[in-house]
């Protein structure tokens, strides 16, 4: 049984529908990327999943429980945490308290502060900081540290690197592989390709709400994700490499 | 071919517009024929619709000039250049509500293209017929599902009967069967002799009407020319999949 299972999911913001028929298994362990254009339906689809927002039709399965309808803040409880786009942590608050805070999810397991702590030391110095006064790097690093104190079956990360430097998208990435390494379930989206090839064990690349190529690292190519990505092959179906 | 179509119809040099110390277009020169359509893509933030903003002239350019049919448009408010045949759409359309279908589209064509009474008439009966709506004029706009919103702005900015006009990610959102039937839309215009400039993330639709395609990136045009050759071009993938693996 996979760990989570989307089926034939229609999300709509309105009059426009974001995310068409899609499918996809993620198995326990597993790191998938999702990659794709603005508006191809990635974040709509994470948020789907995290509970953020709530599909026009098909079903999310966690854990062998359909999750559809379950709210947010109950599927934390049941392991599912979204690290969103653009951080959204409690400015006003401190490293501390915003990790702390994710404690309220009420699942047992190893994550403490100092082991985030530990696992993203750039933020050691940082811990009685106000998070809004952090750089985007440390934001980012305590907004996974965040996710993580709930103790998660899958961490589900939107926009891994945007708007961070390419030093401090170095260190979240070195954090993340040490997760990976950790046997953590992952799904991240990530524009940049080459920083997806690394460190995912599989590429999902969406278009237009569609999944419209996936395959595992080293079985699909640069050249055959730029072309899923812009729409540019003959076939629009759906392409397994 | 009209020797008319051969000249530019538009020129832009050293184009640059600054949101404070933000430099969102960064020395632009851009020029294009009257019976040409070009293209635009280009990542997030890549300043694409800010062009668009500062050709129609809701925005000021910090620098440069912006020469339309010979005439020098730089300073001109947008109503200005609207009556002189620049117009756009927008991302997200958002008609009047209230008002119906027609009167959206007669409210363009009196206002944005400065046409009387009668000839605003006849002008907003041919735009919704040309975009399919006739049907539905007396319709209320608030009524519409997206791709008729879509078709609406597009015969709205068509009953100011412009020369040039740019289009800002229309077919976002759409079917692939509503997609191809606007783009049968957009086709008709070109013949009609209406230079377009398209903005649009969904590369494979903008492929069937694009004759030519420039890529920005960080407010620079690092592209320009045969559509085909611009999306397999390195600083283009890079530009939205990051650098090569080594």
């Amino acid at each position: 049984m996979s760990l989570l299972e989307i089926r034939n999911l229609d999300v709509r913001h309105g009059l426009l529908q974001a995310v068409r028929d899609l499918s996809l298994s993620v198995e326990k362990g597993e790191t998938v990327a999702l990659v794709g254009a603005n508006g191809a339906g990635k974040t709509t689809l994470l948020r789907t999943v995290a509970g953020a927002h709530m599909p026009a039709g098909g079903s999310v399965v966690f854990n062998g429980i359909d999750i559809t309808t379950v709210p947010a803040y109950r599927r934390v409880g049941l392991g599912i945490a979204l690290v969103p786009e653009g951080r959204r942590l409690f400015g006003q608050m401190s490293v501390e308290e915003n990790l702390v805070l994710a404690r309220s999810a009420g699942r047992r397991g190893d994550w403490t502060v100092e082991h985030v702590l530990d696992a993203f030391p750039n933020l050691k110095p940082r811990r009685h900081a106000k998070a809004g006064n952090l750089s985007g790097g440390e934001q980012q690093a305590t907004a996974i540290g965040r996710a993580l104190m709930t103790n998660p079956d899958v961490l589900i990360l939107d926009e891994v690197s945007l708007g961070l430097s390419p030093l401090a998208v170095d260190r979240v990435y070195a954090s993340l592989q040490s997760l990976i390494g950790g046997g953590t379930t992952i799904i991240l989206v990530e524009q940049d390709l080459r920083r997806a090839m690394r460190v995912a064990d599989r590429i999902v690349c969406m278009l237009e709400g569609r999944i419209v190529l996936e395959g595992k690292r080293g079985e699909i190519s640069r050249e055959q994700v730029s072309e899923a990505y812009f729409g540019l092959g003959s076939d629009k179906g759906r392409v397994h490499a | 071919m009209n020797a008319a179509n051969k000249q530019p119809i538009v020129t832009v040099s050293g184009l640059e517009k600054r949101f404070r110390a933000l430099v969102v277009l960064d020395q632009i020169d851009f020029s294009m024929r009257a019976d040409e359509a070009v293209g635009i893509v280009g990542p997030n933030g890549a300043g694409k619709t800010t062009f668009l903003s500062v050709l129609v002239g809701a925005h000021p350019p910090t620098r440069g000039t912006i020469t339309f049919a010979g005439e020098d448009v730089t300073n001109l408010p947008a109503a200005e250049r609207s009556r002189r045949g620049i117009i756009r759409t927008h991302q997200i359309p958002r008609p009047f509500g209230g008002m119906t279908v027609f009167e959206n589209v007669f409210v363009a064509a009196a206002n944005g293209g400065n046409f009387a009474r009668e000839e605003a008439y006849e002008r907003a009966s041919e735009s919704l017929r040309l975009c399919g709506m006739f049907h539905l004029a007396n319709r209320r706009a608030e009524t519409l599902g997206l791709l008729d919103r879509k078709r609406l702005e597009l015969a709205r900015a068509l009953g100011t009967n412009p020369k040039l006009l740019l289009l800002d990610e229309i077919g976002g959102g759409l079917t692939d069967g509503e997609a191809n039937e606007l783009v049968g839309t957009i086709r008709e215009l070109r013949q009609r002799g209406i230079a377009i400039v398209w903005i649009e993330h969904i590369v494979h639709i903008l492929l069937q009407i694009a004759d030519r395609l420039i890529c920005m990136d960080a407010g620079r045009i690092i592209a320009d020319g045969d559509p085909q050759t611009v999306m397999k071009t390195p600083a283009v993938v890079e530009a939205y999949l990051g650098g090569s693996v080594e």
